[in-house]
């Protein structure tokens, strides 16, 4: 059975994470191999994934943990 | 820094704490402190409310220690205390009800239809060096919808799994997995077309480029 690409588009996230089973791989495997839509679009989401894990993006306030743990030494020394 | 838990660690730490050696839970809570901040962010969306609410989960959760039965995770647990200071305090201001508290239960509909490219070329890390590329990627995460915005941040930047986050956020993995999917979506769409100008230029005159 062939699939289309809308089929492709709703297991991006489960195959990026490496959570569709192995019938279903080979399926999507087989389409990409020559839809230069959907390969981009997968590849396009997994770089998107892979930036927004870098810690430079989201980093904690300047003095977050300080602030944090001088509050939490006044609580254990009481 | 992201550090995976270590739950031999935590429970000798926690034993020990409860013994008396108070001074560990700074030891024990370190870990945690990353996924409380951003999962309180996301909620209250106020740095400064946000730091006030993770110092009160802290404490909270050295209050109640005793009561930590170790049945799930303990970075797990602490998570839980935040979520409920968050929606606590959400609940408390009802101006921010309509973007915030009613908008966690909406999971239906939306168009998740992904923005078309013919060809992709990868973003490096290094272009995160870039101000402007980090600077995009918050934006387009704070412009998602609440309920996929907590999960987004959970799985994909704080890297806990499936499960971890299903219980942190009190629903189901099914729910976990729907909602990753249609936030992963909407970031592809609003991202790709504007990433591209960070990828490396294609086709130097002469050789392959840097």
């Amino acid at each position: 059975m062939r699939i289309d690409c809308k089929h492709v588009w709703d297991y991006i996230s489960d195959y990026i994470d490496g959570e569709v089973d192995a019938e279903l791989r080979a399926e999507i495997d087989r389409h990409l191999e020559t839809c230069e839509l959907c390969s981009a679009i997968l590849d396009s989401t997994r770089n998107v994934v892979v930036l927004v894990a870098d810690d430079r993006v989201f980093e904690l306030p300047a003095g977050f943990s300080e602030r944090l743990h001088q509050r939490l030494e006044r609580e254990l020394t009481t | 820094m992201k550090s995976a838990p270590n739950p031999e660690f935590e429970a000798e730490c926690i034993r020990r704490i409860l013994q008396g050696e108070k001074h560990l839970f700074h030891d024990l809570i370190r870990p945690c402190e990353r996924p409380i901040y951003f999962l309180l962010n996301s909620l209250l969306r106020n740095e400064a409310e946000a730091e006030d609410a993770a110092q009160e989960t802290v404490i909270k959760a050295y209050r109640n220690l005793a009561n930590f039965r170790g049945d799930s995770q303990f970075r797990t647990w602490v998570l839980s205390i935040a979520r409920n200071e968050g929606l606590g305090r959400i609940r408390k201001d009802q101006s921010r009800r309509e973007d915030s508290l009613d908008a966690l239960m909406d999971e239906q509909g939306g168009d998740y239809t992904p923005a078309f490219l013919t060809s992709w070329r990868e973003v490096p890390m290094e272009a995160l060096e870039r101000k402007e590329l980090g600077e995009t990627l918050r934006k387009a995460i704070e412009g998602l919808p609440a309920i996929y915005r907590n999960v987004l941040l959970l799985r994909d930047i704080e890297e806990m799994d499936v499960k971890e986050t299903a219980a942190a956020l009190g629903i189901t993995e099914g729910s976990v997995k729907v909602r990753l999917h249609r936030a992963r979506a909407l970031l592809q769409r609003d991202l790709a077309p504007r990433l591209k100008g960070f990828a490396p230029k294609r086709g130097r005159l002469f050789g392959w480029g840097a």
